[in-house]
């Protein structure tokens, strides 16, 4: 293509990806090095309908002061970086001079509101991808040697996990899976335990997390390799077959590797879509047990606090977070590429 | 005929114009609030005005939208509901005026103690008092000769008698939810045993204490009697398993105990059983383990002094002394409009109020104790750490906020 069609083509979305996802970018990152102004208390007398007493309040025409002069904030460089509630530097540096062994130290490590979302974030996705890129390849496998006729029926009922909102589709679950839902109650009677609540345990609640994110990303793997396979070269795939070849060997030599840029493709779309995993958390009223770095972001910006820096600062690491996960698919595809040329 | 016609028209006239008297206002109203019946009374009130749109966001999530529907300029919505609690993030950022004008020209009929003054300028009108009390099941009290609890240790052993005598396996209900809802109950009982959030009069936070400690023993306590799912359950939910009638002791709000057993399906076993007594004292101690709350409206700063005036007209309206000569409507809440009389479901707040509990603080930072506490909290709950960590935990995340914040 020449340079000059392709810059009339790529224009729109260069704009797009310039105005809505470049600028808010900058802007998210300013605001991280800043923090409100120090608010001028004072003390006031207060009356409500249970009597008058004195309280602190916000002088709002000093603070307005400091806010005219210096409309971003103050300055703080990486401080909210580093308090307690992002990196903790000060805290882990405690931990690690005074925990007598590693465990302990990554115990005590993971109780930060930071590290703990991390963890999750990272268990999450570190189980849900690689899980439903066997099992979408497999269905698609299935579906793709099924009756032509049944085919289209077997289709739309394997999209029907990703068509369901996510925030709905965990809520539903979230009722089966109560101690005297459906599901929960199956369980009691299989485990033989009247006690047994999904809810009420750290682990089963990762566990059931870890469910739903790949009940609901599978039909998105699925789709993508079944579109994969109807390309399939049909006279390598006979000549393995007179050679002798069984399905397995038949799916290791040749469809893997027929549709390995597609697995890739899957794989860079599911880790971003894992590490930013937010709506079964609120919908399984799981904050107890899990939290992630979409949640915490939410949470500081929702609510009466509403601690813009703090959300600000979350919302970069995040966006490293995602940088240094895919950096290693996107160095091979960039390899490849030049490969290639 | 002629006469007649006369008779119909000056009819219609005086019917539209009594009509237009009642309520008519010229510029827009928007409101947001919480979405609990007596809400829901006020928010259709406003609805009743004519001569402009009036329209109303009554959602759990109100306390997540209003400041930013508040900050843009125009302001999205004219009048926020609001709590003790939930005005201090409009006051914080400066979203709501002053009403003294509007209630000197429109506010006749509202009385003193319904006014809320911030340094001596009116803030808010307040319409009803809340706190949480005891809300139980006499009919398996009686069934087991427990007398009424008194105070959060008497709760305990009703719960275990109940228990042992195989009538509800998990017989205590509260609304644990982490965050919001379970910081709340913390509040409660840290009151209770006599502690205070704050170092006397500064933003320094004062929970790590003896009272602390005393305070989540006690709820760890409590959560082993309700359902093991307690840390997912709100006042809605807590509310749901009290009408299933697998509850039969809880902590619940006045505002919503009221017409808690007003919906389809309740057994009559649950609906007849149900009953209402004041808050608990815990450790011995004579201040309720609750909070006193009041609820009231609020009006943006950030719009024309028109559709203040619009706003301040329907919400008056809202709130008029005649909308207690309903019954249902009497029954939702504790008024504080004149011409209330109590009903009997009441009670628990009058309670609360004659105690003397402590009204929840309108301090520019106790939203960030709140939330540190709700974050923080869980940990503890489920065995995972003790409570002095848990009470240093929470004093670290506060400090965090707070100094980000601009407080310390």
């Amino acid at each position: 293509m020449k340079h000059k069609t392709f810059f009339w083509f790529i224009l729109p979305t260069f704009l797009a990806m310039f105005f809505f996802i470049t600028l808010p970018i900058i802007s998210v990152t300013i605001q991280s090095f800043h923090t409100p102004h120090e608010n001028v208390l004072i003390t006031v007398e207060n009356c409500d309908p249970f009597g008058c007493k004195k309280a602190t309040s916000i002088n709002h025409e000093a603070t307005q002061k400091l806010k005219k002069n210096n409309p971003l904030g103050k300055y703080v460089g990486l401080d909210i970086y580093f308090d307690r509630g992002h990196l903790a530097i000060e805290q882990v540096k405690n931990l690690w001079s005074n925990t007598n062994n590693f465990l302990e130290f990554l115990k005590l490590t993971a109780d930060l509101p930071f590290y703990k979302a991390l963890f999750f974030t990272l268990t999450f996705t570190f189980t849900v991808t690689p899980i439903m890129l066997v099992l979408g390849l497999l269905i698609a496998l299935g579906v793709d040697s099924f009756n032509q006729k049944l085919k289209g029926l077997i289709i739309f009922f394997s999209l029907l996990p990703m068509i369901v909102t996510p925030l709905i589709g965990s809520i539903i679950l979230f009722w089966m899976i109560d101690s005297r839902g459906i599901v929960g109650n199956f369980l009691q009677i299989l485990f033989e335990d009247p006690g047994l609540s999904l809810k009420a345990s750290t682990f089963l609640t990762w566990i059931m997390l870890i469910v739903y994110g790949v009940w609901h990303a599978i039909p998105f793997s699925f789709i993508v390799f079944y579109a994969g396979l109807q390309t399939l070269p049909k006279d390598q795939i006979e000549s393995a077959q007179i050679d002798g070849a069984n399905t397995f060997q038949q799916t290791i030599h040749i469809i893997i590797p027929h549709i390995m840029p597609l697995i890739t493709f899957v794989t860079l779309m599911q880790l971003m879509d894992n590490f930013r995993v937010f709506e079964p958390i609120v919908g399984f009223n799981a904050e107890a047990h899990a939290t992630s770095l979409s949640w915490i972001i939410f949470n500081d910006l929702g609510g009466e606090t509403r601690q813009l820096s703090a959300a600000a600062t979350s919302s970069i690491l995040t966006i490293f977070g995602i940088i240094i996960l895919l950096s290693p698919v996107l160095i091979k595809t960039w390899k490849e590429f030049e490969f290639k040329k | 005929m002629k006469l007649f016609l006369i008779k119909i028209l000056s009819s219609i006239i005086f019917l539209t114009s009594t009509s237009a008297f009642a309520c008519s206002i010229s510029a827009r109203v928007s409101i947001v609030g919480n979405e609990f019946p007596a809400i829901q009374t006020v928010g259709s009130g406003a609805k009743e005005c004519k001569g402009a749109k009036v329209s109303a966001n009554l959602t759990a999530d109100h306390q997540k939208i209003n400041v930013a529907g508040m900050s843009s300029e125009p302001a999205e919505y004219t009048s926020a509901i609001v709590a003790n609690t939930s005005i201090v993030a409009l006051l914080n950022e400066d979203l709501i005026r002053p009403l003294d004008s509007l209630v000197k020209k429109h506010g006749k009929d509202l009385k003193k103690n319904q006014l809320i003054t911030i340094d001596g300028k009116i803030m808010a009108v307040a319409f009803m008092a809340n706190a949480q009390h005891l809300v139980y099941r006499k009919d398996i009290l009686k069934k087991l000769n427990i007398d009424v609890p008194k105070t959060y240790e008497e709760m305990l052993s009703a719960a275990k008698k109940i228990r042992d005598a195989g009538l509800l396996k998990n017989p205590v209900g509260g609304a644990y939810k982490a965050g919001w809802n379970l910081a709340q109950e913390f509040n409660n009982m840290f009151i209770g045993y006599g502690g205070s959030h704050f170092k006397g009069n500064t933003a320094e936070p004062n929970v790590n204490s003896e009272s602390g400690v005393k305070a989540l023993e006690m709820m760890k306590a409590l959560s082993g009697y309700m359902n093991p799912d307690f840390l997912t359950h709100d006042s809605n939910a807590t509310n749901a398993e009290f009408r299933a009638g697998n509850v039969a002791i809880m902590n619940m709000w006045g505002s919503r105990a009221a017409t808690l057993v007003d919906v389809d399906g309740v057994s009559d076993e649950v609906k007849n059983g149900m009953d209402i007594a004041g808050p608990m004292t815990v450790g011995g101690g004579k201040t309720p383990a609750s909070t006193l709350f009041w609820d009231g409206w609020t009006i943006a700063k950030k719009i024309s002094d028109k559709e203040a005036e619009a706003t301040f007209i329907a919400m008056t309206n809202a709130i008029r002394p005649s909308i207690m000569d309903k019954d249902d409507i009497r029954k939702q809440a504790v008024w504080l409009i004149d011409g209330y009389k109590p009903t009997e479901a009441a009670k628990g707040v009058f309670a609360a109020a004659k105690m003397s509990t402590t009204p929840y603080p309108m301090l520019p930072y106790a939203g960030l104790m709140h939330s540190a506490i709700g974050k923080e909290i869980s940990d503890f709950m489920q065995g995972k750490e003790s409570a002095k960590k848990t009470l240093s935990d929470i004093e670290d995340a506060y400090r965090a906020s707070a100094k980000e914040k601009g407080f310390l």
